[in-house]
């Protein structure tokens, strides 16, 4: 694995000695070259497990290895100077992610600038370069954020992350703030590039459909917790967990037939809040099948197939 | 069909918008009907003009900088555009519900769910205030949020985005309106929650014969609700019609882009097909189609000429439809009008 997430875990305190439980041991890796789809919905916590994996946030427990070795539990500035060469980071909000005092060149050269100690000047092939590789142009060099759409931002922040020639991408949603057709160019391009550079990624997302297209493996959180595991296509088309087999039957598929033939299988209620969770199945609450033992005990994620791992008592 | 059949009809508008950098063309020459009791989606893209179609119905736009040039909107037999503002305050929440992307900013955060919802009863059905707040009540178990008396008295930040839809919902069919526009309801909410908040629109549809205009930008969501299409590009509806013409008989390469770049649960579909470019800019909308420089069919008619409207029920703007066009990817109207 190239990195290595071993029982991670990321609580919040709140006052009144509360905790809220946004990552509880997750074990989850990434292999050289593979990309890994985290899928959940607002407050599983997969983006809290993306910062936290690369130390944007401390660890409240368990650990992380990169190349095997124990990345510290807090990171000062010169563990993310270190780090900065290897992983990188592209964000969801492609208009709050650049500055808007910035220029585009003076965006993207900044990185690698500090890294290698030379002036912005010595550059400009170099960003050029990446500019016209994320589908840019040379004339867009001294404009500012402002002057740029949505799809065309998120290019900026491709850029920006992969100047520097990183290991590992963290996408923390990349796409969820694009319109259907920008979002299909921007995964294109992300997989061209992971494809040539050699990229491992983590693309977080909610949208599985989507995520299915750029990942090898995928990963499904509920609340915390790490509920389903396996190779992307397989977990897409033969879901385990009861809660990855509601997500993926609510997700609206564009065929009208389909959707007249749809028996509706929803689910009640709301993902619950994450303070102070009692120790049992997660999903134990909204699950159409849920047992006694389910409100009892907190299922291990084991592998119940070839590959495929489920947290579930009743598999 | 008739007239009496339309819960809306939309003829020929045109909005623009004065900016710095000159005038945005925003909404050119477009038309819709939405028939009584059934769902049209309008769908497309950001910027495409959809959301400033349907808020210059309402008078929503800001004006100036906003201007209706052209065209016309009727509601039943009334028109509505260029009336008094007075007369539109009548109508506007009364017989025109209206439901936003996110109704944590479309509701006031300073009062309770319950006081939004009754001012509407209150102005619009002249309710005393106890037989306002009774109605409340039952309006909120009738899109189902749990516990309506206690959730009256709530503010809207107590609430969850999925429970804010549902009190959204709720405001919006207080007086019992024809036509009820909601403009990317769904798109802010998680998918388990999407599913409910469509299933809920469904039953009101059946239960109150509701009218429902459904802006969206996803084309499952269309594919789940939607009776009748209208499919937008740089403001103009490129095309309209059932929708299982737009699905399964395309008219537009626009539509057949769009439906490509789409994600789906078909296990043979491995690859997402993207549409190159971007949309034309509308401060100078190109004198042809709009969407001939993303086109692949384009000819050059299509960058010179705007194409007319071809079909009937199931209509497209696009050139490949004349007699006269070679074959192409997308379906002759032709031949689906003479089996009509």
């Amino acid at each position: 694995m190239l990195i290595e997430a071993t029982a991670l875990r990321k609580f919040f305190s709140l006052s009144g000695g509360r905790q809220v439980h946004a990552v509880d041991e997750v074990s989850l890796g990434i292999a050289e070259h593979e990309v890994v789809g985290l899928v959940g919905e607002s407050g599983s916590g997969k983006t809290t497990f993306g910062k936290t994996l690369i130390g944007l946030h401390d660890k409240s427990g368990g650990e992380v290895r990169y190349r095997g070795e124990l990345l510290p539990a807090r990171y000062g500035a010169a563990d993310f100077r270190k780090q900065a060469s290897e992983i990188q980071m592209i964000f969801q909000d492609p208009y709050g992610s650049l500055n808007p005092r910035m220029t585009i060149f003076e965006i993207i050269a900044e990185g690698l600038a500090i890294r290698e100690g030379r002036s912005l000047a010595a550059l400009r092939d170099k960003v050029v370069y990446w500019l016209e590789r994320v589908g840019l142009h040379a004339d867009h060099l001294s404009r500012y954020p402002h002057e740029f759409s949505g799809g065309q931002r998120q290019r900026v922040g491709i850029a920006r992350a992969l100047i520097v020639e990183p290991k590992l991408l963290i996408c923390d949603e990349p796409i969820s703030a694009l319109d259907v057709s920008v979002q299909a160019q921007v995964v294109q391009l992300l997989g061209e590039l992971q494809a040539s550079m050699g990229l491992s990624m983590l693309f977080i997302a909610h949208d599985l459909s989507m995520v299915r297209y750029v990942s090898n493996r995928m990963a499904v959180m509920y609340l915390g917790s790490l509920i389903e595991l396996g190779p992307a296509e397989d977990l897409y088309f033969r879901p385990l967990h009861p809660y990855t087999q509601l997500l993926i039957a609510s997700n609206p598929e564009p065929d009208p037939e389909h959707e007249r033939q749809r028996q509706d299988q929803l689910i009640s209620g709301e993902i619950p809040s994450p303070v102070d969770l009692k120790a049992h199945c997660r999903f134990a609450g909204r699950c159409p099948k849920a047992e006694a033992r389910c409100f009892e005990e907190r299922p291990a994620l084991r592998e119940v197939l070839p590959g495929r791992l489920v947290a579930c008592h009743l598999l | 069909m008739m007239t009496h059949d339309y819960a809306l009809q939309v003829d020929n508008l045109a909005v623009e918008f004065d900016t710095y950098g000159g005038v945005v063309q925003a909404v050119r020459d477009v038309s819709f009907k939405l028939r009584k009791g059934k769902t049209l989606a309008i769908v497309g893209e950001s910027g495409c003009g959809k959301s400033v179609t349907v808020q210059s119905l309402m008078g929503l736009i800001p004006m100036p900088p906003g201007r209706i040039t052209r065209g016309s909107a009727r509601l039943g037999n009334d028109e509505l555009i260029g009336i008094a503002p007075a007369a539109l305050n009548a109508i506007r929440g009364k017989r025109i519900g209206m439901i936003f992307q996110d109704p944590m900013s479309a509701l006031n955060p300073t009062m309770t769910i319950g006081r939004q919802i009754a001012e509407t009863l209150v102005v619009h059905r002249g309710l005393s205030a106890s037989a306002a707040r009774a109605e409340v009540i039952e309006l909120l178990r009738l899109t189902q949020i749990s516990q309506p008396e206690k959730r009256l008295d709530q503010y809207p930040f107590e609430f969850s985005g999925g429970m804010l839809q549902r009190a959204m919902i709720a405001l919006s069919i207080a007086c019992k309106p024809e036509v009820l526009i909601a403009d990317e309801p769904t798109t802010a909410l998680d998918v388990t929650i999407q599913a409910q908040i469509l299933l809920l629109l469904q039953e009101l549809q059946s239960s109150h014969g509701l009218s429902i205009i459904l802006i969206t930008h996803d084309l499952g969501v269309v594919a789940r609700m939607a009776h009748d299409v209208a499919v937008m590009y740089a403001g103009q509806v490129v095309e309209s019609g059932l929708v299982d013409d737009i699905f399964y008989r395309s008219a537009h390469p626009y539509t057949l882009g769009l439906r490509a770049a789409m994600p789906s649960n078909d296990p043979r579909k491995r690859q997402l097909q993207i549409i190159p470019g971007s949309p034309p800019d509308l401060f100078a909308p190109p004198p042809g189609c709009g969407f001939a420089d993303r086109c692949a069919q384009a000819m050059r008619v299509c960058r010179d000429t705007p194409p007319p409207a071809y079909g009937h029920t199931h209509q497209a703007r696009c050139w490949l439809q004349d007699p006269l066009a070679p074959a192409s990817p997308v379906t002759s109207l032709m031949v689906n009008n003479k089996a009509d």
